[in-house]
């Protein structure tokens, strides 16, 4: 039952809308105005409402109120849902904190939440660090060509799938890999060094896999940056530091949160780069929720984990942005 | 095939903002009308409301005594020239201008044959194939026009479009513009804050200012004549005595000015007692000593020798300088800057009109 | 040495750094591809072997996996282009103070993680499908991955197609309504062709995206497989230089991508160029010959 109701959401959110922007109009005559259907046609204004609407609630909205929704059934065989077993309950969100099975602390999965949200965000931090330098220098560099062969250099990589590129990492850093291979050739160390377990792999897989997701937000902020707002602080005697701490920085606040935000959520939610540079004791969140589906098809309770991850990661981000003044539309563009 | 134009008491609104307040006139039929006004005053909001883009608060609009209200600019008579031209970059000349006949349904064939027509009409034979980025500014005025004068509209509504031009250009196409109209001898509705453009195309000029028409007559109407301060101060430069009417009947008026009394023509009857302005334009003011009411003396600030004409400028009573135009096969010494000088005009040609805001500089 | 030259030599430095650093893995495992040993090694060079390149070929669960990508990405260009446009043009007349919650709720998606995304698609098909009993039609791998893909890069084509919309001079739409055109037909005659390019970028980008993603389809495809998954599938299990081949053939099709963009590019810079030039003199020409129309006919 309470899965139909899943369906009334998104109606009652659009007729509210509409009936608001009538109410609007009523109000205010705007001698411009023509209507939605009278501008495009009625064929054509159907056709693209129409696509807008299966796009939104079919493909966007319904699943994801879908599987929330799913997230308080217990886990059930396809013949009991819908039927007396299918209640509404917090047990799979509870799993989460005391193990099922035995009433204990969720330790694991406790410490894995953490793990992947503290990392995500070292990796963010990481990146920034990186790809700031390389964004100014992009942004400064002068000739629409040479911006553009850059960008290209810079996108071709990325067109290598990102399995590949993770696979491509772990030949370098394996024991047998080509780092160790000149580390232990040089003599520097002895015994190869165990990146990939150690977690080394994955941070760097982690950082590789979205250094272009931090680059563009960069670049397109600090582009936009009137150049000789810095040669009047260079003119003005500060030094570099401190025009990019006073001036730079502060105008590119909304491209760089863009640029975090990003890359924080896209590390939290990745399945590859812990897959297949992870260690045998690495534990990633969202594994654990592919392990839901794929080895337990134990459905609901994966889609509480995912639901938590989400949550997580929106109230960080939402917090950040406070924390540094950036307004959530700033941060979209 | 051309239709008057009839604006009913048009008022047009945007939230609180009154753009155009109670508009009324008439366009006769193959009239070349335009619209004069700084920018600001509503008259790209009168042509979008005549061509269909806006819908009046108030009022309706008539062509050929068919009231036009919710009527789309799809189906209206009309054709409009953009201020920026807006032709379609991705189309050849030749598909920009037979564009409206191919929205009509017209086939390829017949589009191509008008195309040519059209073509030989602007002077571009032969350049349907090429791009619009090919074209020079020039150009692609004519082939705006040819694009609306191929759907043959009953009214061609022209949005300040030598604005963009440079000036050797401009002077140009005033002159192109009024032969094509005069050939082609459709109603054309022009909007500029030019008024030497006005001036020399229209037959009729309406001066506009702030929403409200305050004028309509034909150049020498409107210059020699203005009822307003506003007409009499942005047609042409103009001199200001600003004051309060000291003697008043049908045949003159006398004002009491810094400079003394000064008269001119009453033809709007103020009365004794109220505030008017008394205009003399540079032209009309002569060197030398006149009528004890129609004599200036002030202090020569400064001359300034523009070939054909001098223009001396003397100290005014308020903010603005007086400007006297001296033309230069005039057999008068030009006085020296700081010498005081007296000036004085034909009171016939002074015009005493009700105080109103001015033109800004 | 001036601190003109030092700061160039590290900014030089630092961009090398950089590229290296991007590059590096890429390069060390192309190399691997052609080297024989069946461990995929870089160092040292043992032997020179297309042996590789020709295990890719024959590995059948790879093939049946690239046809199912192509199969897909076709699909999404299907979906998400014409909804981006939509989209697009539906935020672009949307009653103004609604836009901004508009934006929020459509591009939400890309920010989503893809896992979730994978998990929603699939929870809400199978239970729609079911209800509406679709289930044969919906509840197909190669429809949901469609489907999940969609959600998100629909979003991208909207980012695409809305950058370029923005940009459309109303007064052309005007210009054409003007001349008689009903709105339909200024949405085929004047503003398609307009987006044109947008319309192709999205298409070129809404493939590659669907091509190259993991996880999305990887719950999505349920048990169907994608070239993606199956390469996922190889990887874990071990390692084999066949994996660096097929990364050789996706650098060097980047590449040849990339050169071919660029020097589409440079001719149609050249080519706007020429243009403007031709506009120049015939404006001076006509400047010099005088009013063209003056006399009456």
């Amino acid at each position: 039952m309470s899965r139909l109701l899943v369906y009334l959401i998104p109606l009652a959110v659009i007729a509210a809308f509409v009936v608001m922007a009538r109410y609007e109009r009523r109000l205010a005559h705007d001698p411009t105005h023509r209507g939605f259907f009278e501008r495009n046609g009625t064929v054509l204004g159907l056709v693209f409402i129409g696509l807008v609407a299966f796009w939104m609630l079919m493909l966007v909205v319904l699943p994801y109120l879908y599987m929330v929704q799913e997230s308080f059934h217990p886990k059930l065989v396809a013949a009991d849902r819908g039927g007396p077993k299918d209640i509404l309950t917090l047990d799979q969100y509870r799993s989460f904190f005391i193990q099922p099975t035995d009433g204990e602390v969720n330790t694991t999965h406790l410490w894995a939440f953490f793990f992947t949200l503290a990392i995500s965000a070292l990796v963010t931090f990481l990146n920034f660090a990186i790809c700031y330098p390389l964004a100014y220098y992009m942004a400064q560099a002068g000739s629409a060509q040479k911006v553009r062969l850059l960008m290209l250099a810079l996108i071709v990589p990325y067109w290598v799938n990102e399995i590949l590129r993770a696979f491509s990492l772990r030949l370098l850093l394996a024991s047998k890999g080509l780092i160790n291979q000149m580390l232990m050739g040089v003599g520097l160390t002895d015994a190869p060094i165990d990146f990939l377990g150690n977690n080394v792999g994955l941070y760097v897989g982690l950082s590789y896999a979205y250094l272009l997701v931090m680059v563009f937000p960069l670049y397109n902020a600090i582009e936009s940056l009137d150049k000789n707002q810095i040669e009047a602080a260079r003119d003005l005697g500060a030094s570099w530091f401190r025009i990019h701490k006073d001036v730079v920085i502060p105008y590119a606040k909304p491209g760089i949160a863009s640029g975090c935000t990003m890359v924080f959520m896209l590390s939290a939610g990745s399945l590859a780069a812990p897959q297949f540079l992870g260690g045998p004791r690495t534990l990633w969140f969202t594994s654990i929720v592919y392990d839901f589906f794929f080895q337990a098809f134990n459905w609901p309770r994966g889609a509480a984990y995912a639901f938590i991850l989400l949550a997580a990661c929106i109230a960080l981000v939402l917090l950040m942005l406070r924390l540094f003044k950036v307004s959530l539309g700033e941060a979209i563009k | 095939m051309s239709a008057d134009v009839e604006l009913d008491r048009v008022t047009v609104r945007f939230g609180q903002f009154t753009a155009v307040s109670g508009a009324s006139l008439k366009i006769a039929g193959g009239e070349f009308f335009s619209f004069l006004g700084p920018s600001g005053c509503g008259k790209t909001t009168i042509l979008r409301t005549v061509s269909g883009f806006l819908d009046p608060s108030e009022g309706a609009v008539r062509i050929a005594g068919q009231d036009m209200t919710g009527i789309g600019p799809n189906k209206r008579p009309t054709a409009l020239i953009f201020q920026n031209l807006a032709l379609f970059p991705l189309m050849t000349v030749a598909e920009n201008i037979t564009y409206g006949l191919r929205v009509r349904g017209m086939s390829k064939a017949d589009r191509m044959k008008k195309a040519d027509e059209l073509l030989s009409l602007i002077a571009l034979p032969g350049q349907g194939g090429k791009l619009v980025s090919e074209l020079s500014g020039g150009q692609r005025q004519r082939v705006a026009i040819a694009r609306a004068l191929a759907v043959e509209p009953k009214v061609l509504l022209l949005d300040e479009p030598l604005s963009a031009l440079d000036l050797k250009l401009r002077q140009h196409m005033r002159t192109e513009l009024r032969a094509i109209q005069q050939r082609v001898g459709i109603t054309f509705i022009y909007i500029t804050h030019d008024q030497g453009e006005a001036l020399t195309m229209s037959d009729r000029i309406a001066v506009m200012n702030n929403g409200v028409i305050e004028q309509i007559g034909d150049g020498k109407v409107v210059y020699d004549a203005p009822k307003t301060a506003f007409v009499a101060s942005f047609v042409g430069g103009n001199n200001p005595f600003p004051g309060h009417v000291s003697k008043a009947d049908a045949s003159g008026a006398v004002i009491d000015t810094p400079f003394g009394p000064l008269r001119g023509r009453n033809p709007m009857g103020v009365k004794a007692g109220d505030k008017a302005i008394l205009f003399v334009r540079p032209e009309a003011l002569r060197l030398g000593k006149g009528a004890p009411d129609a004599t200036i003396t002030s202090t020569v600030l400064s001359v300034a020798f523009e070939g054909n004409a001098s223009h001396i400028f003397l100290k005014g009573a308020a903010k603005k300088d007086i400007t006297l135009t001296v033309g230069r096969l005039e057999r008068v010494t030009i006085p020296e800057q700081g010498v005081e000088a007296q000036v004085t005009y034909d009171p016939d040609l002074g015009l005493v009109l009700p105080e109103g805001s001015m033109a800004r500089e | 040495m001036s601190s003109q030259t030092i700061n160039k030599v590290m900014i030089g430095f630092y961009v090398f750094l950089f590229f290296a650093y991007l590059f590096g893995p890429l390069l060390v495992m192309s190399v691997t591809a052609f080297n024989t040993p069946s461990y995929p090694a870089a160092y040292p060079l043992e032997g020179f072997t297309l042996d590789w390149f020709v295990k890719l070929w024959n590995h059948k669960a790879m093939m049946q996996g690239l046809v199912n990508s192509i199969i897909i990405g076709i699909g999404v260009i299907c979906v998400s282009v014409p909804v981006g446009l939509a989209a697009s043009i539906v935020m672009n007349q949307i009653y103004h103070r609604a836009r901004s919650l508009y934006y929020l709720v459509t591009v939400s998606p890309v920010l989503t993680p893809g896992v979730i995304i994978g998990i929603s698609t699939v929870i809400f098909w199978r239970d729609f499908s079911e209800m509406t009993g679709t289930r044969g039609v919906f509840y197909k791998g190669i429809v949901l991955a469609i489907f999940g893909q969609s959600s998100f890069i629909a979003a991208y084509c909207l980012l695409i197609i809305s950058a370029r919309l923005q940009r459309f001079d109303r007064a052309q739409e005007e210009a054409a309504l003007d001349l008689g055109a009903s709105y339909p037909q200024v949405f085929w005659h004047i503003l398609l062709p307009f987006l044109k390019p947008a319309l192709i970028s999205a298409a070129v980008i809404a493939f590659l995206s669907s091509f190259e993603n993991y996880n999305t389809t990887t719950f999505a495809i349920l048990a169907d497989k994608t070239l993606v998954t199956v390469l996922a599938g190889e990887v874990r299990q071990g390692t084999t230089p066949a994996l660096s081949a097929l990364a050789v053939i996706i650098i060097v099709i980047s590449l040849l991508g990339a050169i071919a963009y660029e020097i589409m590019k440079r001719h149609e810079e050249r080519r706007s160029a020429k243009l403007a030039e031709q506009a120049k003199r015939a404006e001076r020409g006509e400047l010099a010959q005088g009013p063209a129309l003056a006399a009456p006919a």
